[in-house]
């Protein structure tokens, strides 16, 4: 395999990989690194490109399949560009019995968006997400920072006109 | 400084602050300031009060006047009106739905006032960024006791006493769990806590870390020195910023005052909790998979045994305990087991803590003594059931727990009791369901839950769970047929029987329990080819009975496809052509009248 000696990608700046290389130096002795290390990088870029992952099993010298492995098992782990904006459904059990289907729905035709995926624009993300621990509010949306609660198919437009 | 003479619990939990508390507090902040009244009344920001359908909430101390859904535009009123001139603001106060009265004190609001707080006592009560708080009602007085006065084999007796169940799911008794850890050789032990709270309906855990972070500590480390583990980790998901937040802050606060670190209260013990961060994964709930995630790996169970208490994290031993049940255990050592076992029924002592959600009035956090029924839980404390329909089934335990029916609403809160009538008691979630709720639907919502969480390493998990799934999305397309139920039976118990792990051990529950207790709602899926509740989209006919029809237009306002004609005293009608299914006209219809 070859070895990425240097970080070239269209997402990555300068600035980002000297943080990166800053995360690796900073867990190259901790036992069981691999987690805290894809999550602070993906903190930094936004996602993990394969170079990404190329780069880090070098840095903690951990082969690649392990890293990869992991950063396909958990969730958190995104190995494709997001949008500028992430819009997560909320899919946990309160939210579900209080009609999100019918959001997720509503969105998915508005934006020719699916589950998982990014618009072409790179407008919006559309995540699902378990319970976000607003159940009183259900069904939730949180698009980027700002919890909605209470959403309702019909309301949405309006909700979401604001991202641009 | 002089004490304030009026303290404001202003609620800034998660709830709290996703219907805006922040904005709220900011404007109450500087109006105070501008009145000159911020010396005598104070701000304090608290963890989740329990209340937040209601929310944001804010709680008037030391008169105990709650107030409820507060604005900014409502600040200006509430400090010249109670805080200047004493005169309690009625309008944002609470309102007992059925007697229309409205109820100032926080204390006598039903929702309350059937509750029993001992792992939430401090919620509300004291800004959990700040340990002094914390200190000041009684807190790391039960640390201080077992670590000076006690010895291990005290500690544990004094559990086992308490009969304390772990309120993670299973309920083992949590002294035993100890005890066997104590007895295991070693001198590198650990305690872990599970915060990982990955049923996808709860939010116990997370709120206890937030309104109250120091118990979980202080529990740990009592833990720890009955154990004699010197290292401790808190396993809490990344999806709760705030509860880490403040987890740091605590660890942070507890070491400055001696009581994590080297040679706590001078007791020559050494103990220290770092925090680990999950990643989203289900199944790392599961002790085993949690520790090999700690250990930086896929989070896959292993079979047991040999068990944690032998062999945990890092192949040492270790106790994992769920973060309510190290909640609990500052105050078993403080009162005594005994103390704590006078709650709660033959088997099941205390209190449990539970998320209160789906259909129901009053949404929130409730703490319960032990043995009270499902039916005080929903109907006393949660207020009954919203826009006067009809309750049909509460379900227990998230995925792997089930659905209990109407007729089995006086069984008692209880481990055995609810295990009698096919649930379990979980970690606390508890979703009701009203006539709107299909129960196939709801079966088919837990298994493609659990089929995207299984982690793929024991193939009556992986694959059945799918099988489960496919069967079960046919029977809601419409094309089921009665043979299916009994493929979904024999399938459910080679799974069960069969699997590695909790997850797949109690994947087919759901299932299992919904076909128990609602059968003819399965049989009208097959045979009718009808959803009597009208979710399973493939099985509505999207036709307005011009019969039932009431003429109200609510349904045309409702569709985005414009696919819906209606005029002024006229039935309306779908133009099937346009519509696209999207069920909004069944939710906006309140006679019923689309099929
Ligand atoms: C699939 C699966 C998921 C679990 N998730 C959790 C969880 O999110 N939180 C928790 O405390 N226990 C969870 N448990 C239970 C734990 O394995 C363990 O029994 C518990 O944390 C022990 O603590 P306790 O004795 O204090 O309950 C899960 C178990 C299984 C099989
Ligand atoms: S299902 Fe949606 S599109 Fe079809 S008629 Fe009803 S509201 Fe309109
Ligand atoms: S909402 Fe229901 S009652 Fe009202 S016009 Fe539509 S079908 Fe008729
Ligand atoms: S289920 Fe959606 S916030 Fe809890
Ligand atoms: S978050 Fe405020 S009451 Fe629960």
């Amino acid at each position: 395999m070859p070895t990425p000696a240097q970080l070239h990608h269209p997402d990555i700046s300068p600035e980002m990989v000297s943080k990166i290389d800053e995360v690796i130096a900073a867990h190259l002795k901790t036992e069981g690194a691999v987690i805290p290390v894809l999550r602070l990088c993906q903190d930094i870029v936004g996602y993990l490109p394969m170079l990404l992952i190329d780069y880090i099993s070098y840095g903690l010298n951990i082969p690649r399949s392990e890293v990869l492995g992991v950063a396909t098992f958990y969730s958190l782990f995104s190995l494709k560009p997001k949008g500028r904006h992430t819009i997560k459904a909320c899919l946990g059990t309160a939210c579900y019995v209080k009609g999100i289907k019918e959001v997720i729905t509503r969105i998915s035709n508005e934006f020719n968006l699916k589950e998982g995926e990014t618009t072409p624009d790179r407008r919006f993300s559309l995540e699902a997400v378990r319970c976000l621990g607003a159940c009183g509010l259900a069904p939730v949306l949180v698009v980027d920072q700002d919890t909605h609660g209470g959403v309702s198919a019909s309301q949405l437009k309006s909700l979401l006109e604001h991202y641009e | 400084m002089n004490k304030p003479r009026i303290q404001l619990m202003l609620c800034g939990g998660s709830g709290c602050q996703a219907t805006r508390s922040r904005k709220f507090q900011d404007a109450l902040e500087k109006e105070l300031e501008r009145t000159r009244l911020d010396q005598e009344v104070k701000v304090i920001e608290t963890g989740c009060n329990g209340f937040c359908a209601v929310g944001p909430v804010m709680l008037v101390q030391p008169e105990g006047i709650f107030y409820q859904k507060l604005t900014a535009d409502d600040v200006a009123e509430l400090v010249e009106e109670h805080f200047l001139k004493g005169r309690p603001v009625k309008r944002l106060q609470y309102v007992e739905p059925a007697s229309k009265e409205t109820i100032p004190n926080m204390n006598d609001i039903p929702f309350f006032a059937h509750q029993k707080f001992r792992v939430m006592r401090n919620k509300g009560m004291i800004d959990p960024e700040i340990i002094d708080e914390y200190i000041a009602r009684d807190g790391y007085f039960g640390a201080a006791k077992a670590l000076t006065e006690m010895s291990p084999e005290q500690i544990i007796s004094e559990m086992k006493i308490s009969g304390l169940r772990g309120r993670g799911g299973a309920g083992f008794p949590t002294g035993l769990k100890w005890e066997f850890a104590g007895k295991s050789p070693g001198d590198e032990k650990y305690v872990l806590c599970n915060a990982d709270e990955g049923d996808p309906g709860a939010f116990m855990d997370r709120s206890i870390l937030e309104a109250d972070p120091h118990s979980v500590l202080e529990g740990m480390i009592i833990a720890a020195r009955a154990i004699k583990a010197n290292k401790g980790y808190i396993y809490c998901r990344t999806e709760y910023p705030l509860a880490l937040h403040r987890l740091d802050l605590a660890i942070k606060q507890a070491r400055e005052y001696g009581l994590l670190g080297k040679n706590i209260l001078e007791s020559g013990f050494d103990f220290d909790i770092e925090v680990y961060q999950g990643a989203g994964a289900f199944v790392c709930g599961e002790e085993t998979a949690l520790m090999r995630s700690i250990e930086g790996k896929r989070g896959m169970p292993r079979p047991r045994p040999p068990f944690p208490a032998n062999k945990g994290l890092w192949e040492k031993p270790t106790v994992l305990n769920n973060v309510e049940t190290f909640a609990n255990i500052a105050q078993i050592i403080l009162n005594g087991g005994e103390w704590f076992a006078e709650i709660g029924t033959e088997t099941s002592k205390g209190t449990k803590v539970f998320a209160l959600t789906g259909a129901v009035n009053n949404i929130g956090l409730v703490e319960v003594p032990m043995g009270i029924t499902l039916r005080q839980m929903i109907f006393d404390i949660g207020g009954g059931i919203p826009k006067k329909r009809k309750f049909k089934a509460v379900q227990l335990g998230g995925p792997s727990g089930g659905c209990i029916p109407a007729q089995c609403l006086d069984t008692p809160i209880d481990y055995e009791e609810i295990a009698k009538v096919g649930a379990i008691m979980g970690s606390g979630g508890v979703i009701v369901m009203d006539e709107k709720t299909c129960m196939v639907d709801m079966a088919r919502f837990f298994l493609d839950f659990i089929q995207d969480e299984s982690c793929g390493k024991c193939t009556p998990c992986r694959e059945g769970t799918r099988r489960l799934l496919e069967i079960i999305e046919k029977i809601c397309q419409g094309n089921g047929e009665q043979v299916d139920i009994r493929t979904l039976e024999k399938l459910s118990a080679v799974i069960k029987n069969s699997s590695l792990c909790g997850l797949g051990q109690t994947a087919p529950n759901p299932v299992l329990s919904t076909l128990r207790y609602f059968k003819d709602e399965y049989i009208a899926h097959i045979v009718d080819k009808k959803c009597p509740a009208k979710r399973c989209t493939a099985l509505l006919g999207f036709k307005i009975d011009p019969d039932q029809c009431k003429k109200c237009g609510l349904c045309f306002s409702a569709c985005p496809a414009n696919a819906i004609t209606w005029q002024k005293k006229e039935v309306a009608e779908i133009n099937r052509e346009k519509c696209i299914e999207c069920m909004s006209c069944y939710e906006a219809c309140r006679f019923n009248a689309i099929d």
